[in-house]
Parts: C-alpha cells; sequence; structure tokens
C-alpha cells in the first residue's frame, strides 16, 4: 500500500511537469492547468488512504473550509488585485509548512523521541522557511493592497539587526539540532523567523515588489519541499523543487529587467527619499522648461490620423482599472485604419506579467501584445507613441544619465516615436522618485487625469474625428 | 543519513527539471504561472492532512487542521485563480467583444 501511495506521489508530479510545460503557449495552458490540478487530486486521494490517517473529521472540515475560502478568493478577486492575490497564497503555503513542520516537532518531542540530527535539521529549516515566507508575503500583500506604505521603510540598523537575527536563527538551530530539545528555544526560533520575513520585505519598494513576488513564490516552493524533507515524502520534494525553480527563473527575469542584482533590490531601499536625493541641477532645468499640455481633442486628432500607434500601459492603468477603455480605444483607431500594437516592459506593473493579464481581460488579442526587445526598434517608425500609467519603464535617462539611478536599465524606447502623449494623474515622479525628461520633451504632450476618465474622453474624442 | 542524502539528490534533480520547464513559459503567461505554480505548491496539504489525522498529540493535530485550510485555500484558491485568467488568453473569435 505504501508503495502504492508513493507512486501515486510521483504521477501526481509527472502530471505538474506536464501542466507546467503545457502552460508554455496560451492555447494549452488551460488544460495544463487542470492537468496540474488532477495531479493534485490524486495526490491528496491517495494521501487518504494512509493508514497512519486515524481520524477523518477533522480533515474533511479543513478541506471544506479552505476549499471554501479559496473559491470565494479566487472569484471575487480583480485582475488588478492579482499581486496581492498571488502573494498571499504564498504566504498561505508558507504558512502551512511552517505549521505541519511544527506539528511534527511536537508529536515527536510529546512522544519523548530524542530527535536525531538529520530530522531534526529538516524540522529547523522547514519552520524557518516556512516562517519567513508567511511574514514576508503578509507584508508584501499588505504593500501591495496599500495597508502599509509601498514606499521602502527604512531604519538605522537595519541591516546589522537582520544580520543579527540570521546569526541567531542559525545559533538557535545548530544547538537545538545537536542539543537537547528546548520548547522555548524553538518557540524562539519561529518567532525570530517570522520577524525576520517582515524585515526583509518593508525596506522594499513598491515598484521592486516583482521581484519580491517572484522571490515568495520560490520560498513557498521551496517550503513545499522542505515538508518534503521533514515527512520524508517524495512526491513533496520534486514538486516544491519545481515552484521553487519558477519562482528562481522569474526573479532573475525581473532584476535582469531593472538591471539591478537581486541583492541590491533586496537591501537597496531603492526609492526611498534618501536613495533618491534631492532635485539636480538637470532635473530643476528641465522643470523650468515645463511641459506641454495637450487637450483630449488634440490627443484624439494625432492618434485618429496616425498610421501607427503603440501602446505603453504601465502601473497607473492598473490602479484606474482602465483596460477596457484601453482596448475600445484601440478598437476605434483600428477601424479607421490605424495600427495598433502595444509594448509590455517585463516590470511593468506589479508582478510579471501584470499588463498581460490585464490586456487579455479586456479581450486585447495576445499576438498585438510584443515584449521589449521586440517592439523597440519598430518606436523611431511609429507616429504617435501612447503611454499609459508608465514612468520609469520609459525614462530616456536610463539610456542617457549616467548619474541617474535608473542608469542602465533596459527601456522602451518612446522618446523614438514621431510623438509622444503621456496620460499621466500628475507630475508626480515615478517610484524611483526620479524626474522623468520624456514629459518634458519636444515630442511629448500630456494629457493629465486619471487614466480611465482620460481615455473616455478619448474614445469620445476619437468618434467625432 | 543516507535518506537523507537521496532526498537532497532528488530535490536537486527536479530542480533543473523546473529550470527547463519553467524558461519556455512566455512573459505573457508569467502570471498565470506563478499561480498555477503557486496551487501546485499547495501539495504542502499531503503534510497537512498527515499531521491532522494521525491524532499524535492536541497540539500537533490544530497545527495540521490550521495547516489543512491554508494548503487547501492554497490549492483551490491557485488553480481556480489561474483557470479564469487563462480563460481570457484563450483566443476569441474575430468580431467578439
Amino acid at each position: 500500500m505504501t508503495a502504492l501511495i508513493q507512486l501515486v506521489y510521483l504521477l501526481a508530479a509527472v502530471l505538474f511537469i506536464v501542466g507546467l510545460k503545457r502552460l508554455a503557449h496560451p492555447a494549452t495552458a488551460q488544460q495544463g492547468n487542470l492537468i496540474s490540478a488532477v495531479g493534485m487530486l490524486l495526490a491528496i486521494g491517495a494521501t487518504l488512504l494512509d493508514r497512519q490517517i486515524l481520524s477523518f473529521r477533522l480533515i474533511a472540515l479543513g478541506v471544506v473550509v479552505g476549499s471554501a475560502v479559496g473559491l470565494w478568493m479566487a472569484r471575487v478577486v480583480k485582475m488588478t488585485a492579482m499581486p496581492q492575490m498571488v502573494g498571499l497564497l504564498n504566504g498561505l503555503g508558507g504558512g502551512a509548512s511552517l505549521l505541519v513542520a511544527a506539528g511534527e516537532w511536537h508529536r515527536l518531542v510529546q512522544a519523548g523521541v530524542r530527535l536525531p540530527a538529520n530530522i531534526a535539521v529538516t524540522i529547523y529549516a522547514s519552520t524557518l522557511i516556512g516562517a519567513v515566507t508567511l511574514s514576508g508575503s503578509v507584508i508584501a500583500a499588505a504593500k501591495l493592497q496599500e495597508l502599509v506604505s509601498g514606499r521602502p521603510i527604512l531604519f538605522r540598523g537595519q541591516h546589522v539587526i537582520n544580520l543579527l537575527l540570521v546569526l541567531a536563527v542559525l545559533g538557535i538551530g545548530s544547538y537545538l539540532t545537536f542539543g537537547p530539545d528546548h520548547p522555548a528555544l524553538f518557540i524562539a526560533l519561529n518567532a525570530i523567523a517570522l520577524l525576520l520575513g517582515v524585515l526583509l520585505v518593508i525596506p522594499i519598494g513598491g515598484a521592486d515588489m516583482p521581484v519580491v513576488i517572484c522571490l515568495l513564490n520560490s520560498y513557498s516552493g521551496l517550503a513545499a519541499a522542505s515538508t518534503g524533507f521533514v515527512i520524508g515524502n517524495h512526491g513533496l520534494i520534486i514538486t516544491g523543487a519545481l515552484v521553487g525553480a519558477s519562482g528562481i527563473i522569474l526573479t532573475q527575469i525581473m532584476c535582469k529587467a531593472m538591471n539591478r542584482s537581486l541583492a541590491n533590490v533586496l537591501f537597496g531601499g531603492f526609492g526611498s527619499a534618501a536613495a533618491a536625493g534631492g532635485p539636480d541641477a538637470r532635473t530643476m532645468a528641465l522643470a523650468a522648461r515645463g511641459v506641454r499640455e495637450v487637450t483630449a481633442e488634440d490627443a484624439a486628432v494625432l492618434l485618429g490620423y496616425a498610421r501607427g500607434v503603440i501602446i505603453v500601459p504601465g502601473y497607473g492603468l492598473a490602479v484606474s482599472q482602465a483596460q477596457h477603455q484601453v482596448r475600445e480605444l484601440a478598437d476605434l483607431l483600428e477601424k479607421r485604419g490605424v495600427s495598433v500594437k502595444y509594448a509590455i516592459h517585463a516590470v511593468a506593473g506589479r508582478m510579471p506579467g501584470h499588463m498581460n493579464v490585464l490586456l487579455a481581460e479586456a479581450n486585447v488579442p495576445y499576438d498585438k501584445l510584443f515584449d521589449m526587445d521586440q517592439i523597440n526598434p519598430e518606436f523611431e517608425r511609429t507616429d504617435v507613441a501612447l503611454v499609459i500609467g508608465a514612468n520609469d519603464v520609459v525614462n530616456p535617462a536610463a539610456r542617457n544619465n549616467a548619474t541617474s539611478p535608473l542608469y542602465g536599465m533596459p527601456i522602451l524606447d518612446v522618446d523614438r516615436a514621431a510623438n509622444v502623449i503621456v496620460l499621466k494623474r500628475s507630475m508626480n515622479p515615478g517610484f524611483a522618485g526620479v524626474e522623468n525628461e520624456l514629459f518634458y520633451g519636444s515630442k511629448t504632450a500630456m494629457l493629465f487625469g486619471d487614466a480611465k476618465k482620460s481615455l473616455t474622453r478619448l474614445i469620445a474624442e476619437v468618434k467625432t474625428v | 543519513m543516507t535518506d537523507l542524502v537521496t532526498l537532497i539528490v532528488i530535490f536537486t534533480l527536479a530542480m533543473f527539471v523546473g529550470f527547463e520547464v519553467i524558461t519556455k513559459v512566455p512573459p505573457t503567461l508569467h502570471t498565470p504561472l506563478m499561480s498555477g505554480s503557486n496551487a501546485i505548491s499547495g501539495i504542502t496539504i499531503i503534510g497537512a492532512m498527515l499531521v491532522a489525522g494521525m491524532g499524535a498529540t492536541r497540539v500537533a493535530t490544530v497545527f495540521g487542521v490550521i495547516a489543512v485550510v491554508f494548503a487547501m485555500i492554497n490549492v483551490v484558491g491557485g488553480y481556480v485563480v489561474t483557470d479564469r485568467m487563462l480563460r481570457m488568453f484563450k483566443k476569441k473569435p474575430e468580431g467578439e467583444g
């Protein structure tokens, strides 16, 4: 029986791999997700056959409650709030790993078992990863939901305190592994790990969230794998490793898209007042030049008579939930014979693929979405670039101002288009706290206001052009 | 100790499989990839069910049941929301709003 259960776990892991493979193409992705869900169902079913389980009542209770909450969350969540949702799910995965390891620890210690080092180390590692994932994800989700300030929260001695906490965790962990079991120390270990999760995420600012969400995604996988180590289950280890690898790859992609190292994202406090400094001479000169405002009417004429338009969405689009208006405007333009494309920067929004999901919700065909490398050569042949709530990812300073904090970040070459229309709420600088010289360019026209309202006005005007 | 070593071997090889598979996912699908892989990490449900059902100690059981709830939210929430997203990515016939 045990062998059979283990083989079912292996089958589940295979289904997860096949499912993830199918996720590589939009046409097969939904099927891939179903295959993966079947794998999960098999794994759960096999576990119920395990003879170690004596009572099913409480399990059933947990399954019903968890399923109901999960279903409700998945149904009501807005596509714009997907980063928070994924963040929270990451945290729950981590929390589950923490609780499993703690429960297993309590069971063994109460039974009077002297934990051998190889088991002890897996338990402590599992509670540690689980706790950091749980508290870190909760903070990340709170920041994304703006329950906590999205700005980096920094204080004096932050790095020293973090280092001391890490050392304390390692110290207590090794003492517990090789020394006698000690409940108070075990609780202290978990408390410190939870605190560490909070402290690691609070100094990270809003626009760096894509990296953090990816990293926590990876942690949630590693937490699952560590649970596998605790209960000696191969299926869990394989599955957790898959998710861990996925998160690591996405983290790397995000860091590369910002031209920053992971260490810089995690410890740099990027975008804080301290990092941005005061306005420099160059910025002052730019601000003195002033911006050129445009009316919706004039912008509509520009768009309506263009041959080609590239739409560049950013976080502002998500904030005002203007994805349907974008699509409506694009439809109108296309009816007039204007070619419309979308340029998606990898870190636009708050998580990888955020813009793609929003535009997919508005039924924008995915073959009209282009990533940076594909679309950049096209800007100089384009009549109008329409920037909607994007800022740092279109800042030419990343290319030509070596003193800018953004310098070196690969950007969308919006400034090379013949005309640029920027939809923006106000002249507040972007997340990085850096002025954007694109806004002051001679080809640039600013249309201020909430993205959704501005687009609605544009749509009305284009209809009359 | 050999047991632990076997587990580490499995873990390491599975990481490489993960790298191979995930690298092929295009940026367009990165959000569903995250929520989908997230649902998969809810596999911790196996451990949670074992701890909840063993009837070992009261504390362990309570921890186990809460872990089942957490993991189940992760599993169901993750799969359903991923499905919701992926349905939107399916190609729509021309002219449909």
